[in-house]
């Protein structure tokens, strides 16, 4: 991987330099770099939705989607002209500025994260000594797209929704962020490149397996997916704060909720898992993307799995698991990760 | 010469949110144009090399902060006629402290004297997060602890302020559902067939 992006990058830029010129290609060259990012990502986000119709089917003794294509593969295709096609029905007396604005917020924040997300060790957009921070600081936007969905619908069930998917993510990002606290002081740095070359030895799973537990929950709330998907509690709320949106804005929504779940599996890859990293040395023949990939894919899986095996909490409940148990739980594993660390004398 | 065009890009972005936040009619319009100001604001801490600063601005102001205060301005159903009423009511309140802020910010623009370069972090191998944390922990650690000790009285307070010891008819005690066990919460009973259960 590395020896092709060596020979080939030179040769590369010296073309589009070329073309462009020096002061514009390195623009053009970020734009290149966003789509090569995108595409795959997109393709993830459009076939999770399929994925997750046909594991749930399976799981529950159905065949699932089985008609657009073999094996139901061109649903995707099928969903995405439906949702284009179909009409968008503005409610009235809705703030159309911010309508409007809604879906597009909860979708950028979850696609912008990407930039510093590593592939492996040289496949990153942009290594930022922050990326964490980075990722934490552009995924608390989320938040914003909901409530203002809410809002703006001028409809109360709409803005119900949005109150408690909007409170039930900052909850939840609280005791999120505390659980990759103790993989930064193990790890000494907030690049993800470092994090995973840090667990070289041993994944951070296994001396973390409380705070890997927890975070999987968070960002299961974090997301609003089941069993934590009251914002959308169809038995009282309709559809939360989708109600009043039609046609490719309620699209957008779904794919920026399927866009942060693919987001959130590689971070537990990354952070927890060791990312690219084999299992065991001997099987660094297999490229480490695979090895990502596999690691990410399997946290989706298990998101899926969730939803197809959970009844839904109830509000109180969530909000009582949030903040008087894992709150605590991650606070003292910090403190008992800084005391370890300083006890063996690594801090 | 990029970085220039950045500059002026999201300072423009900046003033442009800002006078918004003050010309909006509408509350939530106004936060919502605070919270691009506070972004754009962060941009321009990332030009500035403080990345770390821009993380926190971010994640603070507008992950929390800026978050509750749009929740109370939405769910507050506010009147504009009696708004305007109070404005005018509290008037030379705001111009007072308007006029504090005005020559505070004025002395200090003219009397100290800012190095251009200061805030960009020592060069090198120490990046601009590990001097923060540095000089937090050692040259300002009383009044960083000062600061934690205050942000936890406030948060004591906010709790003894909403805590009311009211038993309502239909409380749970999560304690006492976990308690239970299947012997006292279970009973099976064979009912034959006809006569009903007792």
């Amino acid at each position: 991987m590395s020896e092709i992006l060596h020979t080939y990058l030179p040769i590369v830029h010296t073309f589009g330099e070329d073309i462009f010129g020096t002061l514009l290609w390195p623009l053009v060259w970020s734009v290149v770099k966003i789509m090569i990012l995108l595409a795959p990502v997109l393709f993830m986000v459009t076939y999770i939705t399929l994925a997750e119709r046909k594991i749930i089917g399976a799981m529950q003794v159905r065949p699932g989607p089985n008609r657009a294509g073999i094996f139901g593969v061109l649903l995707p295709l099928a969903d995405a002209v439906k949702l284009m096609t179909k009409e968008t029905i503005l409610p009235k007396h809705a703030d159309l500025p911010v309508f409007f604005l809604a879906p597009a917020l909860t979708l950028v924040p979850a696609l912008v994260v990407w930039t510093v997300v590593p592939f492996s060790p040289d496949l990153v957009v942009a290594d930022v000594n922050i990326a964490i921070m980075f990722i934490l600081a552009i995924s608390s936007l989320g938040a914003y797209g909901v409530l203002m969905a809410g809002w703006a619908s001028n409809s109360r069930y709409a803005f119900l929704g949005s109150m408690r998917a909007a409170s039930q993510m900052i909850s939840y990002e609280v005791s999120m962020g505390f659980t990759l606290i103790p993989v930064i002081m193990l790890t000494g740095s907030l690049s993800l490149i470092d994090v995973v070359e840090a667990q070289k030895d041993v994944w951070n799973i296994v001396p973390l397996l409380p705070m890997f537990v927890i975070f999987f929950i968070s960002v299961v709330a974090e997301t609003n997916r089941a069993p934590f998907d009251l914002p959308e509690a169809e038995a009282e709320l309709v559809a939360g704060f989708i109600t009043e949106y039609s046609a490719m804005s309620s699209g957008v929504f779904f794919m920026g909720e399927y866009a942060n779940i693919v987001m959130v599996s590689f971070l537990g890859a990354l952070m927890f898992l060791g990312g690219w990293l084999p299992p065991i040395g001997l099987l660094d023949f297999i490229p480490g993307l695979v090895w990502l990939a596999l690691k990410a894919g399997f946290l989706m899986f298990v998101f899926l799995w969730l939803r197809a095996t959970f009844p839904r909490y109830r509000y109180d409940q969530l909000m009582r698991l949030g903040w008087k148990v894992f709150l605590p739980v991650s606070l003292f594993w910090i403190f008992l990760t800084g005391l370890v660390l300083h006890l063996t004398g690594n801090a | 010469m990029v970085a220039d065009i950045i500059f002026y890009l999201f300072a423009t972005i900046t003033v442009v949110a800002a006078l918004g936040v003050v010309s909006s009619k509408n509350q939530v319009h106004s936060v919502l144009f605070l919270v691009l100001a506070f972004f754009t604001t962060a941009a321009l801490f990332v030009l500035l090399g403080a990345e770390f600063l821009a993380a926190i601005l971010v994640m603070v102001y507008m992950g929390a902060v800026a978050i509750l205060f749009l929740f109370v301005v939405m769910m507050l159903d506010v009147e504009f006629a009696s708004l305007k009423k109070e404005a005018i009511q509290y008037l030379p309140l705001g111009i007072a402290v308007g006029v504090v802020i005005l020559v505070e910010m004025v002395v200090i623009i003219t009397q100290v004297h800012i190095e251009p370069n200061s805030m960009v972090a020592v060069a090198g191998e120490v990046t601009n997060t590990m001097e923060i944390g540095r000089i937090l922990y050692t040259k300002y650690l009383l009044p960083f602890e000062i600061a934690s000790l205050i942000l936890l009285v406030a948060l004591v307070g906010a709790v003894v302020l909403t805590l009311r010891e009211r038993k309502r008819p239909k409380q749970q005690d999560i304690t006492k559902q976990h308690a239970r066990t299947r012997e006292e919460a279970v009973e099976l009973k064979k009912v034959a067939s006809g006569e009903g259960a007792s």
